[in-house]
């Protein structure tokens, strides 16, 4: 068992014997509290998420079910150079997502250059009614949520992107509160760069994304309501911005505009940061059977009446087909080499990786390339010799949409658990915002995998949440910090 | 602000003021029967509580008699039975949750820890005991609920809103509470001055807190009548019709701005007629033809507020 810990790179211990620098601090302190007295801040923390209703609704649960994410109070920390690398990888990541949703839905030149395959377009992500709309500033994901995991010191991947409705702010945001009023000693022992200006950034971002003319932009939170599992997220942000919540019933569509019913009559609405997918959006054009849409509101957005963040069509973007070919369209598109790896990812279109997977079986995870939620899925090292022999029919019946990547050795950090402090599974998730500029508030949502061993972090099979220190010095830095140094780290810019 | 928000808001508080009302009546009624020489039977003291509600005909599908038991659990905790305290709240909480970025997050947090709260009763037998802890409960955090809305909020439509709900559902209550004891006591008037009278009228006085303001404004023996007057015209008792109105007409003038609308009349009329009027006259009249009329004219009042301002469909 000890050995198969050891697999792992943890965010904290080094082996054993030493702990990385950055947490040297912490666990200096760490090691003086009583598991007890940590176990009762965790459960204060309990008391006060269920008190101020940060909660979310389990579909199908009985009545009044609404449920904790469990939270840690053990924080993961990321060193100021770290962060200058990931965020620098992230921004360009989306960056280069951005331009790509232009071009897909405009001259393709992507395709005609022979970078991606033009079966794309026969994605059911891809969204024909998107062809030749035109966004303000040509952007997309407005917001977009980035999956990191980390396999050793220096070595990142990217996991995933998601370009659609992104959701877990509000546990940043949450979590950062709860720590400074569990744990304030902590703060001033680490300058952790703050992060609940990030609805204020947001805000800036969707008034600057409003129709050229508007003047003084209405901006609202459209959500599907109080039943949403993220229902809690939606008003939190429409709160923290000042802004109207408003549900499918509250908007409609008169004269090429989006109208909201209020007690004084109707009010123009110029930008709508939605929380529902696109197929939901709107019954005239999408699922008719939506009673959370807005009737004719696809085609007010399509001309340039009203502005949705995100836009209708970013799926094709985050999809795990479209997903292989990121690194060659940010060479593509940027002319930069990737600073963020992708997970190595073997296609079984093509013969050479056929052949290496059909013989790694036992170590891979097989996926079928537009399935989710983890259908058509092999996870090699857990899977029995009958289901790989079965899946291996399955797979050599339609090679084309199956892809393979290795099982991920997902570092771990030292968790809360009820024998007292282990390891645990974690991955990172910043949120990069894009409006006249591409930026990210120096944060992330960390997610852990409560169960031993496992490595699933999501909320629905158990995964809790931590608050992620970005600090804005590493004390382990040879040479002093400087001012400026520290004022370019906690924010990254810039302009694509 | 938007219709749907408005209307949570308004339906929010009206709840709050329900439970607390409700909670008002049981209390009061629970004291009643701890009276030792109540000269009513246990189902004439209780089925009082269920007529103010409104409740008597539900309450009868399911029970066989008015036992303190069973109407005290019907109307605090009964789960199928919409009005009880349990759902009012409940329904607050829920209009709370649906809207909770339209208030502050002290009000939400409030009323979200109110609901939490609730579950220490859950279970209870609370007409065996803990019935007084729990009455004390309901109107203290509707007092908190009050004091936080005041405390922390905008004053803008939001918190008209809030308040225009707090005072048309406490005027309802009011003027139920006052019609089915003035018509229960009415035939006692005659033995003004007896123990029992005394008592009776002193827990309808206690259960709209007034028990002090009438021995502070008429230092005398309580007669029905001033009872009457003080939760009808008296403009200084906070839970009087005039009361409720003199902070409900000016709500109206301010949301209705120069648009002429039907609650703003309404508002306007009843208003008047409490104003103006006089307890003679309305004596003369029948105080309960005035309630039944106050009470029907005050749903009407409701339902205009509803349709201006409320009603998803209003701005089309």
């Amino acid at each position: 068992m000890q050995k198969f810990a050891a697999q792992f790179f943890d965010e904290m211990q080094l082996d054993s014997a030493s702990v990385r620098e950055i947490y040297v601090a912490y666990q200096h302190w760490l090691k003086d509290v009583p598991h007890h007295q940590l176990e009762s801040k965790r459960q204060e923390a309990e008391l006060l998420f269920r008190r101020v209703g940060i909660t979310f609704n389990v579909y199908g649960e009985a009545d009044g079910a609404e449920r904790l994410i469990p939270f840690d109070v053990i924080p993961r920390l990321i060193s100021a150079k770290e962060w200058t690398h990931l965020s620098a990888g992230a921004v360009q990541r989306v960056c280069t997502l951005n331009m790509f949703l232009h071009d897909i839905y405009h001259n393709q030149e992507i395709i005609k250059a022979g970078i991606v395959p033009s079966s794309i377009l026969a994605n059911s992500q891809y969204r024909p009614e998107m062809f030749g709309v035109d966004v303000p500033n040509q952007v997309y994901a407005h917001i977009a949520g980035i999956d990191l995991v980390r396999t050793s010191e220096s070595q990142f991947y990217v996991l995933e992107d998601n370009l659609r409705t992104p959701s877990g702010v509000s546990y940043m945001l949450e979590d950062r509160k709860m720590m400074m009023r569990l744990f304030p000693e902590l703060f001033r022992r680490y300058s952790v760069a703050p992060v609940d200006h990030y609805p204020q950034v947001l805000l800036k971002n969707l008034r600057a994304v409003a129709q050229v003319g508007v003047q003084d932009p209405t901006v609202v939170v459209l959500s599907s309501g109080a039943y949403n599992s993220a229902y809690f997220e939606h008003a939190f942000l429409a709160q923290q911005m000042g802004i109207e919540l408003v549900e499918g019933q509250d908007l409609f569509v008169r004269n090429n505009a989006v109208f909201m019913r209020t007690t004084q009559g109707p009010q123009r609405v110029d930008v709508i940061y939605r929380r529902i997918d696109d197929d939901y959006l709107d019954p005239l054009v999408f699922n008719q059977d939506s009673m959370l849409g807005v009737p004719g509101l696809l085609s007010v957005y399509r001309n340039g009446g009203v502005t949705l963040a995100n836009a209708v069509g970013t799926g094709v973007a985050d999809d795990k087909a479209t997903y292989i070919h990121v690194p060659n369209m940010i060479k593509f598109y940027l002319g930069e080499e990737p600073i963020l790896e992708n997970v190595p990812t073997y296609e079984l279109r093509k013969e050479e990786d056929l052949k290496y997977v059909l013989a790694h079986l036992h170590k891979l995870v097989v996926k079928e390339v537009q399935g989710s939620g983890g259908y058509g899925m092999l996870v090699g090292p857990a899977a029995s010799k009958k289901e790989i022999e079965e899946f291996k029919l399955r797979m050599l019946s339609k090679p084309a949409n199956y892809i393979a990547q290795p099982t991920l050795a997902l570092s771990t950090c030292p968790t809360l658990v009820e024998k007292g402090i282990a390891p645990r599974h974690v991955d990172l998730r910043p949120f990069v915002l894009s409006g006249k500029t591409v930026t990210l508030v120096p944060g992330a949502l960390c997610r852990v995998a409560l169960k031993e061993g496992s490595l699933v972090v999501n909320s629905s099979q158990g995964g809790g949440t931590k608050d992620t220190w970005i600090l804005e010095n590493d004390l382990l830095e040879d040479e002093p910090v400087t001012i400026t140094a520290k004022a370019k780290n906690s924010k990254v810019e810039s302009v694509c | 602000m938007l219709s749907r928000t408005a209307d949570h808001l308004y339906w929010m508080a009206r709840y709050i003021e329900r439970a607390e009302n409700m909670a008002r009546v049981l209390d009061v009624t629970y004291n009643m029967s701890l009276v030792p020489n109540a000269a009513v039977s246990e189902a004439a003291l209780w089925l009082p509580a269920l007529e103010i509600s409104g409740n008597v005909e539900a309450y009868d599908h399911e029970h066989d008699d008015y036992s303190a038991a069973g109407v005290i659990h019907y109307l605090a905790m009964d789960i199928d039975n919409p009005s009880s305290i349990y759902n009012t709240l409940r329904s607050a909480r829920e209009n709370a949750r649906a809207v909770r970025v339209a208030m502050t997050s002290e009000t939400w947090e409030n009323i979200n820890a109110l609901w939490l709260e609730f579950s220490q009763f859950i279970g209870q037998d609370l007409a065996k005991h803990g019935l007084t802890e729990f009455c004390d409960w309901v109107k203290a955090r509707s007092h908190l609920f009050r004091g936080v809305c005041f405390g922390t909020m905008l004053r803008d439509d939001a918190f008209s809103f809030v308040r225009l709900g707090t005072f048309i559902e406490r005027a309802d209550n009011t003027a139920r509470l006052l019609d089915v004891k003035y018509h229960l006591l009415l035939p006692s008037q005659e033995e003004v001055g007896g123990a029992v009278d005394y008592y009776e009228w002193s827990a309808v006085l206690r259960s709209v807190s007034a028990f002090q303001a009438y021995q502070k404004i008429f230092s005398d023996t309580i007669a029905p009548w001033r009872v009457a007057e003080l939760l009808v015209l008296r403009r200084d008792m906070p839970r009087s019709l005039h009361a409720c109105l003199d902070e409900v007409t000016p709500i109206l003038e301010q949301l209705s701005g120069l648009r002429q609308i039907e609650c703003k009349r309404l508002a306007g009329e009843l208003h008047a007629k409490l104003r103006f009027g006089k307890m003679q006259d309305i004596f003369q009249q029948g105080l309960h033809e005035f309630l039944s009329d106050f009470i029907d004219a005050n749903n009407y009042l409701g339902a205009e507020i509803q349709r201006a301002f409320l009603s998803v469909t209003a701005s089309q």
